[in-house]
């Protein structure tokens, strides 16, 4: 990320995910669902009440691990009794960038324990293992090549600090897992599904490898 | 809803060069893609943004299909009274937006 992209994230008047924020907030508002009930009515006001939950995403819940979208879609069928909201949409994605931002600047906090364990180490795996036409693992690019540049764009270490982010490329929010799918199409393999719990362990390994680092949400990236 | 977020400095001198940022909610679909079956997607774009001072255009800028979503235009301008700065975006389909932002000139 050059100068002028850092730039433009930091500066709050600039960063086109601005809009996203707004609209996150509304929603975050709004009464949803046979519950009639708006995210708000139980945790009140986002700016507080959600500071540092982005940061232990994906995490175990119920027994399932899961990563934010499916965490605020898994609150909007169970609470608001609403119907939940698809993978990539605007709506998701302004309410993900939302909480999101109430963690910028926070210390990514994911730490292996029983529940997570076996998920980072699936993760990992599928992280090492090559795949694709290109026969290329995750790992041979952003363990062994970083800072190295692809195209002219460097390499980084796949820490997914900024998520949902708004890329240039894109012109648009999107989530870690568009990310993911434009990597795994990129080396000529099947990307997973949206929400597919092999993708869900890779984010959290991912998120695992970038704990102690701060979050940046809503990044922009080039 | 057309979002907009303009960054105006609240005071500056009198003679002052001001920076003026402005950020615009929109798609900026440029008309030549299509969908997976095939069919164009209209195009639907602003076409022209202006800034006004106390009623006195002092900026102006005509946008094209290459322009990237959600533009970002910023200019300069130099402080010459205490007033108000009208800034008003349209484009295809009827979009309008408009923001003012006032300014206290020392």
């Amino acid at each position: 990320m050059g100068p002028e992209t850092r730039a433009m994230q930091d500066d709050e008047t600039t960063n086109p995910a601005l809009f996203s924020l707004l609209d996150g907030e509304a929603l975050w508002k709004r009464a949803e669902g046979a519950s009639a009930v708006a995210c708000a009515g139980c945790h009140g006001d986002g700016r507080e009440s959600m500071q540092g939950v982005a940061t232990r995403y994906p995490r175990v819940v119920g027994g399932k691990l899961m990563n934010l979208e499916q965490r605020i879609n898994a609150c909007r069928v169970e609470r608001q009794k609403a119907a939940p909201i698809p993978y990539e949409s605007k709506e998701l994605l302004a309410l993900t960038a939302y909480v999101g931002r109430q963690s910028r600047g926070l210390p990514i906090a994911i730490e292996a324990d029983a529940t997570n364990q076996r998920y980072i180490d699936a993760g990992r795996v599928r992280f090492e293992r090559r795949q694709g036409q290109l026969n290329l693992a995750c790992a041979q690019c952003h363990d062994e090549n970083w800072g190295k540049s692809l195209a002219g764009t460097p390499i980084p270490q796949a820490h997914p600090t900024g998520y949902p982010l708004y890329r240039l490329e894109w012109q648009s929010l999107g989530s870690l897992e568009r990310r993911l799918r434009n990597c795994m199409i990129g080396v000529r393999a099947e990307p997973y599904t949206y929400g597919a719990p092999e993708m869900v362990e890779l984010e959290l390994y991912l998120m695992w490898r970038a704990r102690g680092m701060k979050l940046e949400t809503p990044a922009v990236r080039p | 809803m057309a979002r907009v977020a303009v960054t105006v400095p609240a005071s500056a001198k009198r003679g002052e060069i001001i920076e003026i940022r402005t950020l615009a909610q929109h798609a900026m679909e440029n008309g030549f893609r299509h969908t997976q079956t095939g069919e164009l997607i209209p195009r639907d774009i602003i076409t022209q943004f202006s800034c006004s001072y106390n009623g006195v255009e002092v900026f102006r800028a005509e946008l094209h299909p290459a322009l990237a979503a959600n533009p970002l235009i910023t200019f300069t301008t130099v402080a010459s009274e205490s007033g108000t700065l009208e800034f008003k975006w349209t484009g295809d389909n009827g979009y309008v937006a408009t923001h003012s932002a006032k300014i206290t000139v020392a």
